[in-house]
This record gives structure tokens, C-alpha cells and sequence, in this order.
């Protein structure tokens, strides 16, 4: 369960202006899409909630905290973050590596506990993983390197999951598992889930709110439905952007 | 997770180091058999044999292993501060300011004590200018760390030249034992031990933070790891681990950069193995590469740099050939 309160935040790249004066709470059982143009500051904004980049105005707040006060290690056991550029591939196994996900929990200063073991083992099956336990991620394919980036999350047992444009190198039917997954984690353990994508259906499909950055710093904030608009999304991107609708879906396609 | 295999490389290698100083023990013009050796080692009536070994073979083999231990240790750090496998202890210059420092020490003719503590301070002084350099403009990054290193350690390099150039042969022959690395001069203290028993266990102790700091900057304060200071904490002590290895034997090449490495293709990357390996490996490996030194064309000595070469060049080629095949 967390609380993430951001208050007239203000984010500042140079002197391009990325976001000001921006409103948003984020409670349990949430699930937010981040969505924007190319360099509109989404992965900078989801930086700046982990306490990596200060705030040039306005606080963000975790259960009442400022997150740049929080422990390193504290906010880790609380804020857990898919990184865009994925997990390095360097010689190590698949399970050591979706163990490091466990690192903010760990009380033993060298053996592992069977708690921890057990959580790790969980994420990778999770993920369809658990076959490749002792394969070297050297020789994981890019979708593969993708899940285990996203198990070791899942290890990490965060109450708010942050995702950068985690259907990189998905393909469909993964993309699909993947929310799914973490739809249902956030769902038990009354997580939250923010989730910066390109990609507006899978937004639309899996996230009842929407943060959309426009140009200039403007953002629109609410209810997926109010905000997913032929208009804001045309506006956001810079291009005519139209949408069909059939039953519940909805497909949204630059015209 | 710790498995088996793992437990079971660290119990061979602490078996290798003991071997290794026996055999470092027993080594030299004196012939001493295994059966007299813990006789003679705690002999009260002082022979030949005790005197032999309680002054001559037990602290030079010590000094051997502390020195190695330290350099591997040193290594496996540097590795991981600098995220960059070509690191070993001397790449940020605190070799070279320690060999400034002792070659100027035999240029004005001194020896053991003074030759050491210019050495140590040549060590410490290039430490703090690389850190001050680097850290100048705040905010230092390990490759404004990397540079910096790379950049001082030339200027040493050209301030060792002109000393190798204008000096007298005769401590020209010294001073190359010196930059070789030679362990025939050393002698180690309480104080030694201590610290590569501190550097073993501060390093157990972040060995979990290196295992994600290796991953990369960012994964690693994403999990919790408070980067900065455990950078710093890194750098200094692998500074120190790396100043006093070249003040007991000079520098000593090639341990600190392939014992992490061989260590690593054999399984040992967890960081909880790896340090505690390093130890070991590093130790047992320079007491056998002074063996061979001192013995190999005795009665003249090796500088024991080149034996570490000369073993470990073929044997690093090895184990990555087969570990490639696999």
C-alpha cells in the first residue's frame, strides 16, 4: 500500500520546460499510464519519483514523505522501477540475477533465506522463466532479457511499480501476460502501477488513469476515458490521431 | 544464491593456499623436509633450519601472500568502482606515485624503512591528487575518475623515465627490482595483517552492494544501494589495499588484474565468493611465483613481477580457452 501525492511539481531539462505545475495522486489499486510525445519528459518525470532528479519546483510525496528525505534503501523496498534500457547483459545467471531483485529486503548479510529464494522463483515463473534458471542472460534473446528485467521487478516486491516502456521487445502475447501479471500483482497486494509507454491501446486496455504531457509543460490528468480523446491525443503528438470503437475496445490510429 | 560448488572452490582454494606456503616454506638452498618442517618452525633450540625459516622463510612468505592478497582484492574493487574489466590496482596511478617516491628514496641512497615510507607516501599523495582532480568539479564520475587515473599515472610514467635515465647504474639495477616488484627486501608488519583481514571482511560485508553495483549506477540506487558513499568507500580502500601492496614488494604486476578474472570464469562472480577468493587466490599464487623467483635460477633471484607474468600469462590463456569451449 503507498500513498504517491505530487504537488505543482515542475521538471526542467535545460531550459526546455517538462512539466509545471503538475497535480497528481496516486493511491492503492491504481493503475496510471504515462503517455506523451517523443522526449516529453516521461521517463524524466518517472526518474524524479524515485528521488533521482530534484524537483525545480513542487514536492513528491511517498506515504507523507519527500522521497529526496527517504533512505535509499527504504524507498527501494517501497518504489520499484523498470528501467528503459533493460538489464545489462553481462555473464551472470538468470537466477542471480532476478535474486538482486530481492536486495532492498535482505537481512542476512551473506546467506540468502528461503523466503527470499522462494519470491525470486515465483517472479521467474511468473514470466515463463523458470526453465532458463541457469541459463547466462548473455544468451537471453531481447524479449527474454525484457521478462527478466520485469521479473527481477516483481522480485523486488515494490507497493508502486514505475515502468518505462516495459512491451520493449515484447512481442503481443507477452505484451498481454506481462499487464496482465501485473495487473493481478497490484490487484493482491494493493499495489499501484505507473506505466510510461508509446503505446496508447495497451495504455487505454490497461490503465484506468492517464497522465498525458502536452507541449510546453501542460499536462492533462484523469480518467482514461476523459482523457484518451481523438482531440488531446491529436494535440499531445503533434499528429491526427483518430480511434474506432468496437464493444469495449477501443483502437486508437494516426490518421 | 550460494551454491554447493561454490563452498566447494573456496574450501580448494584455502587447501591450495596452505600447500602453497608449505611448498614456499620448503623451498631454497636449505633443504628442510615436510616432516621436520612444524618442528623446526617452533623449534626453541635455535639451528640452522629454524633460523632459516623463522627469519627468512616465514615473513618473506607472509609478506608474499599479504601483498597478493591485497592486490587481488584490490583488483576484483577497482574492477567494480570503474565498471571496466581492463581496471586492476594501478590503473589510477598509486603505483606510480609510489614508485616516484621510491626511486627517489634510492636516488638519495636509502633503504628498508625510508625507501617504504616514500613509497607509502608517494602512494597516498597520488591517491589524494587523483580524488581532488576529479573531484574538483564536483559531481565526479567514474570516467572523470578513469581519466583522471589514466592521466596521472602517465605523468608518473615520464617522471619514472627521467629518474631511470639520470641515475648511476647501480640504482638503476635497484630501481627496476622496484617497478618489477620484488619481495626479497620485504618484511611485513602486525598492522599488514590487519588490514587485509579488515579489507576481507569490509568487503564481505558489501558484497551484496557490489553485486549490484556492477549491473550498472542505475539498477543498483534503484535497489537501494547508496552509490555515492559506496563509491567513496571503494576508492579509498582499494587505494589503500593497492599503497601498501606496493609498499611491502613495489608493484607487482599482473595479480590484481587476472586472480579477480580467472576467479570469475570459474564461476566465482557473487561477490560473497568472489572477495573472500580473491584473498586467497591472490595470497597462495605470489607466495608460488616467489618460490619459483628465488629458486628457479638461485643463486641469483627473479624479481617475482616477472614470475607472475610469466606463470600467469599461460594460465589466465588457459582457463579462458576452456571456459570458452564450454
Amino acid at each position: 500500500m503507498a500513498n504517491l501525492e505530487i504537488q505543482s511539481l515542475s521538471l526542467q531539462i535545460e531550459d526546455k520546460i517538462l512539466c509545471r505545475d503538475l497535480n497528481v495522486q496516486i493511491k492503492e489499486n491504481q493503475r496510471w499510464g504515462l503517455l506523451g510525445k517523443n522526449g516529453a519528459g516521461k521517463t524524466t518525470l518517472l526518474h524524479a519519483l524515485i528521488g533521482r532528479r530534484p524537483a525545480d519546483h513542487g514536492s513528491i510525496q511517498l506515504d507523507g514523505t519527500s522521497v529526496y528525505d527517504l533512505k535509499q534503501r527504504e524507498l527501494a523496498s517501497k518504489v520499484g522501477i523498470l528501467f528503459q534500457q533493460g538489464i545489462e547483459a553481462l555473464p551472470a545467471t538468470v537466477f542471480e540475477t532476478v535474486m538482486l531483485g530481492r536486495h532492498p529486503h535482505t537481512q542476512s548479510l551473506l546467506w540468502d533465506h528461503k523466503k527470499d529464494i522462494d519470491i525470486a522463483e515465483q517472479a521467474l515463473a511468473a514470466f515463463d522463466l523458470d526453465q532458463l534458471k541457469e541459463r547466462g542472460v548473455d544468451t537471453l534473446s531481447g524479449g527474454e532479457q525484457q521478462r527478466l528485467a520485469l521479473a527481477m521487478l516483481l522480485a523486488q516486491t515494490p507497493q508502486l511499480f514505475l515502468l518505462d516502456e516495459p512491451s520493449n521487445h515484447l512481442d503481443v502475447a507477452f505484451q498481454v501476460k506481462l499487464l496482465s501479471v501485473l495487473t493481478n500483482k497490484v490487484a493482491e497486494t494493493s499495489a499501484s502501477l505507473i506505466m510510461a509507454t508509446h503505446d496508447i491501446n495497451l495504455a487505454f486496455r490497461f490503465c484506468e488513469n492517464i497522465i498525458l504531457l502536452l507541449e510546453g509543460g501542460e499536462a492533462l490528468v484523469g480518467r482514461s476515458d476523459d482523457v484518451l480523446t481523438e482531440e488531446n491525443l491529436s494535440q499531445a503528438y503533434g499528429c491526427p490521431i483518430k480511434s474506432v470503437s468496437s464493444g469495449e475496445h477501443r483502437l486508437f490510429y494516426p490518421a | 544464491m550460494i551454491a554447493q560448488r561454490q563452498i566447494l572452490l573456496l574450501i580448494s582454494l584455502t587447501v591450495f593456499a596452505v600447500a602453497s606456503i608449505v611448498f614456499s616454506l620448503l623451498s631454497g638452498s636449505v633443504d628442510i623436509t615436510v616432516t621436520q618442517l612444524a618442528q623446526d618452525i617452533f623449534s626453541a633450540e635455535p639451528n640452522l633450519n629454524s633460523q632459516v625459516l623463522q627469519e627468512i622463510r616465514i615473513p618473506r612468505t607472509l609478506a608474499a601472500f599479504v601483498t597478493g592478497g591485497l592486490l587481488a582484492l584490490s583488483g576484483a574493487i577497482m574492477q567494480v568502482l570503474l565498471r571496466n574489466p581492463l581496471a586492476d590496482p594501478y590503473i589510477l596511478g598509486i603505483s606510480g606515485g609510489a614508485a616516484v617516491g621510491a626511486l627517489s628514496a634510492i636516488l638519495l641512497g636509502a633503504t628498508g624503512f625510508w625507501l617504504s615510507n616514500a613509497a607509502f607516501a608517494g602512494a597516498l599523495f597520488s591517491i589524494f591528487l587523483v580524488f581532488g582532480i576529479a573531484n574538483k568539479f564536483g559531481n565526479w564520475s567514474v570516467t572523470r575518475l578513469l581519466l583522471t587515473g589514466v592521466v596521472v599515472s602517465a605523468g608518473w610514467g615520464a617522471v619514472i623515465n627521467i629518474l631511470l635515465t639520470t641515475s648511476s647504474t647501480n640504482n638503476v639495477q635497484s630501481m627496476l627490482f622496484w617497478l618489477m616488484g620484488d619481495l626479497s627486501q620485504s618484511s611485513v608488519n602486525p598492522a599488514h595483517y590487519l588490514l587485509l583481514l579488515v579489507g576481507l571482511a569490509g568487503g564481505l560485508i558489501v558484497s551484496r552492494s557490489l553485486n549490484v553495483l556492477i549491473r550498472g549506477e542505475l539498477l543498483a540506487v534503484s535497489l537501494g544501494v547508496n552509490v555515492q558513499s559506496l563509491r567513496l568507500l571503494l576508492f579509498f580502500s582499494a587505494s589503500v589495499f593497492t599503497a601498501t601492496a606496493v609498499t611491502i614488494a613495489g608493484s607487482v604486476g599482473f595479480v590484481g588484474l587476472i586472480i579477480p578474472h580467472m576467479l570469475r570464469l570459474v564461476g566465482a562472480r557473487d561477490h560473497r565468493i568472489l572477495i573472500p577468493s580473491c584473498v586467497l587466490l591472490g595470497g597462495s599464487f605470489l607466495v608460488l611465483a616467489d618460490s619459483l623467483a628465488r629458486t628457479l635460477i638461485a643463486p641469483q633471484q627473479l624479481p617475482v613481477g616477472v614470475v607472475t607474468a610469466v606463470i600467469g600469462v599461460p594460465a589466465f590463456i588457459l582457463i579462458l580457452r576452456s571456459t570458452i569451449r564450454k
